[in-house]
């Protein structure tokens, strides 16, 4: 699958960013697995310590697994002066999760982020692509609540 | 495209469509579009004023809506609002009255009189 | 045959879309529909038409109606009242106290504005490049490359003075005109839309709302330089603007205003998009540049300038969105007219973007040299509720808070400077009375540190080091002597830094000083925080006289500190309590007060158990 996916690219290093998304999208677990940078390794024939390097600069990228939906919430000043550290602590007590970890079944990772430049909506967060804006404790809850049952 | 020409053409051909966004308006319809209007044919008025204008490319004309007016035994009320000159107000109109009206006064500048029930503001 | 009279704009900036208004369009058509009136109304998706807060937002016209805070169940009203009944829904117009505001144009929020980059956002739709042409659009480029020669071009931006939007004010014609007299091979001119200020959110928005715009004055630059290739960077945070300027550089591919011999003229040019991976670093010139190259995005040290050894190692320009924004219609309405707008030293006009306690949150622009006074009261309605203004953050982290006397500053680049804030990207956080400026700037210390790439030590440690102080003093530990460590620290930090996101960290921290020392004071001599926000620095305490004894505080504490009895009523053990603000939430008759302060019983516990409690000791 890795190959499948590096192959679209010309095997130059300005795609390494481009094929490491392309990688961690595709997986069901959203991450970036040392299989994965050993095939990229051999296909841009780059040394593998280089794509770590790049890998671990970037903070989108995970080289551990992830739950099925990402949600990243904005940690930033104007997120925060409108309240997010509350939605935070509701985040993780519906969930049952600290910041970084997955929830049991495997659903949802929990992530803080830097600014979405939403600011006008704040407090912000971002599941998977979509921007959830002016959150308020009960919305988070019907926002999880929706995303659980469509999973 | 290749030249300044070129684009002045497309210019010209997208403020068509965008006209409902302002631009270059000479005449301005407004349709008396309350309760007793509707219950009157207001919407087929407006309709056909939509129609003939588009049928005669008439790109200068823009149809708008609003409120009663409060001429209820007039209905349906149209105002024709061109730029410097008075308001011209026809009142009891059809659709075979908004064709003439698209006539003689949009196309050729002569006010109905037969159909007008005031003037100016 | 068109019969569609009305043109319903419906704001699908990424506020907005986080609001609701794909929902609200999809009804629209629904309910259209069963009003079989779908061919009376054209439906437009419109990029970020500003007011954010009192999303979703729609302009109808012909009028220019503008409701706000529409939801899927109003749809219905306004499709069989406004739409088929032209009667206007009154009930979704924005209003005050004295009047009901109709037409967008009159809503105060709009009144001081004089849009220039952000003339067609929320005004055409982003994806149709006919729309964009209605507007004058790529008459410019068609300008530039049959009747002007590259020099002409930086003349005529020299005379417009602009200067880059990004944050440092650099003049624009010099980096195009070190490029241009710089006889490389292959030039490059790259777009910097790694957006990443906290509270700046203007490059998404013009990017999502009128891409066009942005590729037009980016085919200007590089005419101008001798550039035949551009590269748009883009964080990956902002999906929808990688792709509508992807979508944008395709329509003008496929209509030939981008490619070979543009306009005849012998100029060719070709843009691709490339996507950063979440590193705010980034948006610094040469990390951006290692970046499109596949590398860490790590800064260089500056000489040698992009300018004359970039993308590469080629000559290179790097200018921001806004910008580029701005240049279309510079060369439309002429330097003369862009230069007699804003001050001498700053012309034009500025979008910032409003976030924090001020009422109309969102996307402004106004000619620089507008007050804050006028931006934040008229333009963005004062603070919300009955709030006071205390203290205002320009530039994000990277700029200084300024007070309320400074409400009669003009914002440009030097008035803010000299005050010990900046421009940066034009992000305004505005605060209240509630909000504690060392907890504010330690929080901006923490972001900074988070984001530092690691390359250079004064930024790697030296913030570090900071923070540390920093949380020091709001966790009660604070010692004589820290707010001048502070001082020496920023200041040599500042001086030694290898980039910007270095040099400028410490000013968060600086500018608070400079202005708020009596509340830095407080938390290190007082142990007290007036604001009550910095958890060790203040208590919970019950009102005896209150307290009706009803238990529900001591059930619901986690840590079991709150005990008594309905007859001798509840107390709070100060020492075990860890602020948790559950007893101040539940307490059915109020009785629960948030008092500043530590403690006393708190503060002798500390003194006795020494260093055991204070992680900060060795520090």
């Amino acid at each position: 699958m890795y190959k499948e996916i590096c192959v679209k690219y010309a095997p130059n290093k300005d795609n390494l960013i481009y094929i490491l998304h392309e990688i961690q999208d595709a997986h069901p677990q959203h991450y970036i697995s040392a299989e994965a940078v050993h095939e990229i390794s051999e296909y841009l024939k780059l040394p593998e310590n280089h794509i770590y390097g790049v890998l671990t600069f970037y903070s989108m990228y995970s080289t551990t697994p992830r739950g099925k939906n990402i949600i990243r919430l904005c940690e930033s000043p104007p997120c925060y002066i409108k309240g997010s550290a509350n939605i935070l602590r509701k985040l993780k007590s519906i969930l049952d999760v600290s910041v970084g970890d997955t929830t049991k079944d495997g659903k949802f990772t929990l992530e803080l982020c830097a600014c979405l430049g939403v600011c006008g909506n704040a407090p912000v967060m971002m599941i998977n692509d979509d921007v959830y804006g002016d959150l308020s404790e009960e919305k988070v809850e019907d926002i999880i609540d929706k995303i659980r049952g469509r999973n | 495209m290749k030249t300044l020409a070129d684009l002045k053409k497309i210019r010209e051909k997208a403020q068509e469509d965008m006209k409902l966004r302002g631009g270059n308006v000479r005449i301005k319809i407004s349709v008396g579009m309350g309760t007793s209007g509707i219950a009157m044919g207001a919407r087929e008025v407006m309709k056909t004023f939509l129609e003939e204008i588009a049928a005669r490319n008439l790109s200068d004309v823009l149809v708008t809506q609003t409120g009663e007016k409060g001429l209820s035994s007039m209905e349906p009320v149209v105002d024709l609002i061109e730029e410097g000159k008075p308001k011209v107000t026809y009142g009891n109109m059809n659709p075979d009255k908004v064709k003439k009206v698209v006539v003689e006064h949009i196309v050729n500048g002569r006010i109905v009189s037969d159909y007008v029930v005031a003037t100016g503001d | 045959m068109s019969l569609k009279h009305i043109d319903l704009l419906i704001c699908c900036g990424s506020g907005c879309i986080s609001a609701g208004a794909l929902k609200i369009k999809e009804r629209f058509h629904e309910v259209l529909r069963e009003h079989k009136a779908t061919n009376e109304v054209n439906i437009i998706e419109t990029g970020c038409m500003g007011p954010c807060d009192y999303g979703p937002v729609m302009v109808i016209y012909p009028e220019g109606i503008f409701y706000q805070h529409v939801t899927p169940e109003d749809v219905e009203e306004i499709v069989s009242e406004h739409f088929i009944k032209g009667r206007p829904v009154t009930r979704l117009m924005l209003q005050n106290e004295e009047k009901t505001f109709s037409i967008q144009k009159d809503v105060p929020f709009y009144q001081k504005q004089i849009k220039v980059a952000l003339e067609n956002c929320g005004y055409i739709n982003p994806e149709s490049l006919d729309e964009y042409i209605a507007t004058g659009g790529y008459e410019a480029l068609g300008k530039v490359l049959t009747e002007m020669s590259p020099q002409d071009v930086i003349n005529e931006m020299k005379a417009s003075g602009l200067r880059g939007r990004g944050g440092g004010g650099f003049p624009t014609y010099i980096k195009w005109q070190m490029v241009h007299d710089n006889k490389g091979a292959e030039k490059y001119i790259i777009c910097n839309a790694d957006e990443g200020d906290p509270g700046a959110f203007m490059d998404r928005s013009i990017l999502e709302g009128d891409p066009h715009r942005i590729l037009e004055g980016m085919m200007i630059g590089a005419y101008a330089m001798g550039a035949n290739m551009g590269f748009f960077y883009i964080r990956a945070e902002y999906p929808l603007a990688i792709k509508r300027i992807k979508m944008a550089i395709a329509q003008a591919k496929e209509m030939g205003l981008m490619g070979e011999n543009i306009f005849d003229s012998g100029f060719c040019f070709d843009a691709e998009v490339r996507t950063g991976a979440g590193a705010f670093v980034c948006g610094e010139e040469t990390a951006l540049i290692h970046s499109i190259e596949g590398e860490r995005g790590n800064p260089t040290p500056k000489p040698p300038y992009p300018a004359v050894q970039g993308l590469w190692g080629m000559p290179t320009v790097v200018n921001n969105v806004e910008t580029f924004g701005n240049i279309p219609t510079i060369f439309r309405k002429g330097a003369k007219w862009f230069a007699s707008m804003g001050t001498e030293k700053s012309p034009g006009t500025k979008v910032f973007a409003l976030t924090g306690d001020v009422r109309n949150t969102g996307l402004v622009e106004v000619p620089m040299g507008t007050t804050l006074r006028e931006l934040i009261f008229d333009v963005g309605g004062g603070m919300i509720g009955d709030h006071k203004f205390k203290a205002v953050q320009l530039g994000g982290p990277s700029g200084g808070c300024l007070t309320v006397e400074h409400l009669d500053t003009g914002v440009d680049y030097e008035s803010l400077k000299e005050r010990g804030s900046m421009m940066g990207s034009g992000g305004v956080i505005v605060m209240n009375e509630e909000k504690c400026m060392v907890n504010v700037a330690k929080f901006f210390m923490d972001f900074c540190v988070e984001e530092s790439c690691g390359k250079c030590s004064p930024c790697r440690i030296g913030l570090k080091q900071m923070l540390a102080i920093l949380e020091r003093i709001t966790s009660g530990f604070g010692r004589e002597g820290d707010i001048e460590e502070l001082q020496r620290l920023g200041e040599s930090i500042s001086k030694l830094s290898l980039c910007g996101l270095g040099q400028t960290a410490p000013n968060p921290v600086l500018s608070t000083i400079r202005y708020f020392r009596d509340e830095y004071e407080a938390h290190i001599r007082d142990r007290s925080c007036a604001t009550k926000v910095c958890k060790d620095l203040m208590h919970y305490q019950i009102d005896k006289d209150r307290c009706i004894g009803c238990s529900l505080c001591a059930r619901n504490c986690p840590v079991k500190c709150i005990t008594g009895s309905r007859e001798e009523k509840y107390i709070i053990h100060q020492v075990d309590c860890i602020k948790c603000g559950n007893c101040y939430d539940v307490c059915p008759v109020k009785a629960i007060e948030k008092e500043p302060g530590m403690h006393p019983d708190t503060v002798a516990h500390r003194s006795e158990l020494g260093k055991a409690v204070n992680r900060y000791e060795d520090l």
